[in-house]
């Protein structure tokens, strides 16, 4: 099977109800510290799992950043989001020994089950996919990862388990 | 000191394998009478394909155990404690074993990963036991140009694949007057199938820093930036405990080991996801918090680098094997190796090979010993094809070529580069066409935009590759592959475009006739491009279960009145959901 690329990055940020003093307080703090635009997104990304689109505005403002170049560093990296994420990112590996070892058929399995595509999140909010290049876990493949863990030589069954194990833990 | 040492393998793979769950559970009844043995952490020995893996120190012997469950684990222990022997169950390393099983941790020579599943890398204690910062206290009063010098003895050169000499870069970077420079680890590990870094920083976290230090003493650097891929967290959690210890130690800070004025402190980048950066002068631009785009060179980053100022850029396996050097010898390191290229060099082994793992050898062994001799050759005894090396800006290397020698200038004369060392063992199973267009599906979606041959021309050479393997291609189609892939080459500004062409030809230069089947006559010789692969019911082999025919999703099978089944080829779409269900083995493709 073919696996699609990770292109329907939405460069068409989410301005969302979000708390805008956390936001300030992160963009203050960065004042003055050099080279500090990716770290800063970072932060961000971390206190929202996205950056609003509020943040490049502030960014303008407080630390006269055109949002050109803050939006054009954020739409540069994979690692940053637009758009809210799920609970758990599921990262599939797509790297040369997962690659060999079928990964495309997880990703087809995951991403019938969930019925979602590659940089779409779940309705319920639950679980985001993406394709990631090596997670370096190469002898393990096919590899994945759920949140901070990988999980490794799995099939289309036993990741199916996996997902499922996590949503009957979440509707608890 | 307890006699029994039991230490479980954490690396990040190692967990995904299952061993933080052996050491949670170990951890439990190791509290009932921590007397009789100790439990220790450490890192990945390289064993990959056994993980999870507990080593057991006991009578001054080394025993692996590997592929083990927590109750496992505990078995093999308590048998230790009652019967002082060690059980041979999961037994994957012991000098008890016979010489041949041992081979792929014995026939290897470690200098960058000598510390890498011995030590406990959240301790520096460990490290200090095993001569660690003694190298740094030796060159304190050394001249900088005595630093370079030696390292420049030793031949050592860029191990993420420049394969620049380090003592070249060392030595401009501290000619340059500025007052302040940086020393820069390049820990941003992008090839896929290439993990060896991640292996280190995680392992020997120490080993890296030391090698940092030295580097800023060398060019007269204070200040060090670890940019790490934020898709390695515990690497980057390591290094984190191992800054905070040395600084404690005054390893790291001002005035290092007491001398006024050696001053050296080192923090962490995150890296944000984008394989350009870890070329240098990207690299240099995502840490300004800009788009990591390649600029020109020169300027040198040597001369011009983070913030204009001097800046070294090593790889960590480089700076690993930095305080090795100094502390045994740069003409010890010399003597291994190749008249050009000396030392060792470190590879990840993955794909159809029956040892998958970190191997680290001489530069000068032939490729057919690290697979052969190392690695045990294929999983399942099947002909290896060919070695891919150097990931998505190297090439293949054919069997009948797997006696080259591990040497930069050798294998480029293959078409493959060196890289930063993934080998990835293909055998009749792969097929090369899609291998091209999987590498370059990655380097097309990583190109950073800047170039057009290398934003287009990629993916025109893409599409190319798509119509070839979806059944639609022509045989003008390699033709213009080869001219754009020159094109591409010539007119790029960095590395990832001038290589990125790099699978597409050497694939075409030793399995032109692999792409030809696919063009003339519609078949893909490994059965792996979906659209060119035909599927058969054997009539003498149906049983007429109707499970294929209940599981496929075009109603393309048929069956007769004696209930043997039949695939109607217009109607087939070549998913193989039939050839996976079939348990008579009645459906063979072709």
């Amino acid at each position: 099977m073919h696996i699609e690329k990770n292109t329907n990055k939405n460069l068409q940020s989410t301005e969302c109800q979000i708390d805008i003093s956390a936001l300030e307080t992160i963009i203050k703090d960065c004042k003055g510290v050099s080279g500090g635009l990716i770290p800063l997104l970072q932060r961000i990304q971390d206190q929202f799992t996205f950056i609003p689109r509020q943040a490049f505005k502030l960014i303008d403002k407080e630390l006269n950043i055109p949002e050109s170049e803050s939006l054009g560093v954020a739409t540069f990296y994979t690692q940053f989001k637009l758009n809210p994420t799920g609970k758990y990112t599921i990262k599939i590996c797509k790297g040369t020994a997962c690659h060999v070892q079928n990964a495309s058929k997880i990703f087809d399995a995951i991403s019938e089950y969930l019925q979602i595509k590659a940089g779409e999140t779940t309705d319920d909010q639950l679980f985001t996919l993406e394709l990631v290049s090596c997670l370096g876990c190469c002898s393990l493949a096919p590899a994945i990862m759920i949140g901070e863990e990988t999980y490794g030589k799995l099939d289309d069954r036993s990741v199916i388990s996996i997902i499922k194990e996590i949503q009957s833990r979440e509707s608890k | 000191m307890s006699q029994l040492r039991v230490k479980v393998g954490l690396g990040s793979c190692g967990i995904a394998a299952g061993a933080q769950r052996i050491y949670d559970h170990l951890e439990l009844i190791h509290q009932k009478n921590p007397e009789q043995w100790s439990l220790e952490k450490t890192n990945c020995i390289g064993i990959c394909y056994s993980e999870p893996l507990v080593h057991i120190e006991f009578n001054d012997e080394l025993y692996i155990y590997g592929n083990i469950t927590p109750v496992g684990t505990e078995q093999v222990i308590e048998s230790f404690l009652q019967h002082n022997t060690p059980p041979s169950a999961f037994l994957v390393y012991s000098s008890q074993l016979p010489a041949s099983e041992n081979d792929f941790i014995n026939n290897q020579v470690k200098w960058a990963l000598k510390n890498c599943g011995i030590i406990n890398p959240e301790k520096i204690e460990e490290y200090e036991q095993m001569g660690g910062y003694q190298a740094v206290l030796k060159i304190q009063k050394w001249s900088p140009d005595r630093i370079i010098d030696e390292i420049e003895k030793s031949g050592l050169k860029g191990r993420g694949g420049g394969g620049f000499l380090t003592a070249t870069k060392w030595r401009l970077a501290s000619k340059q007057t500025k007052k302040n420079k940086y020393v820069i680890c390049n820990a941003d590990e992008g090839d896929p199938g290439a993990f060896m870094d991640r292996s280190i920083l995680e392992g020997d976290p120490h080993g890296v820093l030391e090698g940092m230090i030295i580097a800023g003493k060398a060019i007269g650097a204070t200040k060090g930036i670890i940019y790490c891929r934020a898709e390695y967290p515990l690497a980057i959690k390591r290094v984190q405990i191992a800054i905070e210890q040395a600084r404690e130690k005054n390893y790291l800070g001002k005035n290092i080991f007491g001398i006024r004025g050696f001053d050296f402190d080192i923090y962490i980048k995150e890296g944000a996801g984008a394989f350009v950066c870890g070329e240098e002068t990207a690299l240099i631009a995502s840490i300004e918090g800009k788009r990591g785009m390649p600029s020109k060179r020169p300027p040198f980053p040597a001369i011009k680098g983070v913030w204009d100022l001097p800046t070294v850029i090593n790889n960590v396996e480089t700076l690993v094997n930095i305080p090795s050097i100094i502390n045994k010898g740069a003409e010890n390191y010399a003597r291994l190796g190749t008249e050009k290229a000396k030392g060792t060099k470190v590879f990840a082994i993955t794909g159809k090979v029956k040892k998958s793992g970190l191997v680290e050898v001489p530069m000068g062994t032939p490729i057919s010993t690290v697979i052969y001799d190392i690695c045990g050759g294929t999983a399942d005894g099947n002909k290896i094809k060919a070695v891919q090396l150097g990931g998505p800006s190297g090439g293949c290397v054919p069997a009948h070529l797997l006696d080259t020698i591990i040497d930069y200038d050798a294998i480029i004369e293959t078409g493959a580069i060196m890289g930063s060392g993934g080998m990835v063992v293909m055998d009749e199973s792969t097929c090369m066409v899609d291998v091209a267009k999987f590498f370059l599906t990655f380097t097309q979606s990583e190109s950073c935009g800047k170039c057009t041959f290398c934003r287009i021309g990629t993916l025109r050479m893409l599409e190319i590759l798509e119509k070839i393997t979806s059944g639609e291609g022509e045989i003008e189609d390699l033709e213009i592959l080869e001219d754009l892939a020159l094109e591409i080459q010539s007119n790029s500004l960095c590395g990832l475009g001038q290589s990125a062409p790099n699978p597409v030809l050497s694939a075409l230069k030793y399995f032109r006739d692999e792409f030809e089947a696919h063009i003339i006559d519609k078949r893909c010789p490994a059965l792996q491009c979906s659209a060119l692969i035909r599927y058969e019911i054997l009539a003498d082999r149906c049983v007429g279960c109707y499970q294929c025919r209940k599981v496929c999703p075009a109603n393309a099978i048929e069956s007769n009145d004696r209930r043997i089944h039949r695939i109607i080829e217009e109607n087939c779409i070549r998913c193989g959901a039939c050839y996976e269900k079939c348990r008579f083995d009645a459906i063979v493709r072709s």
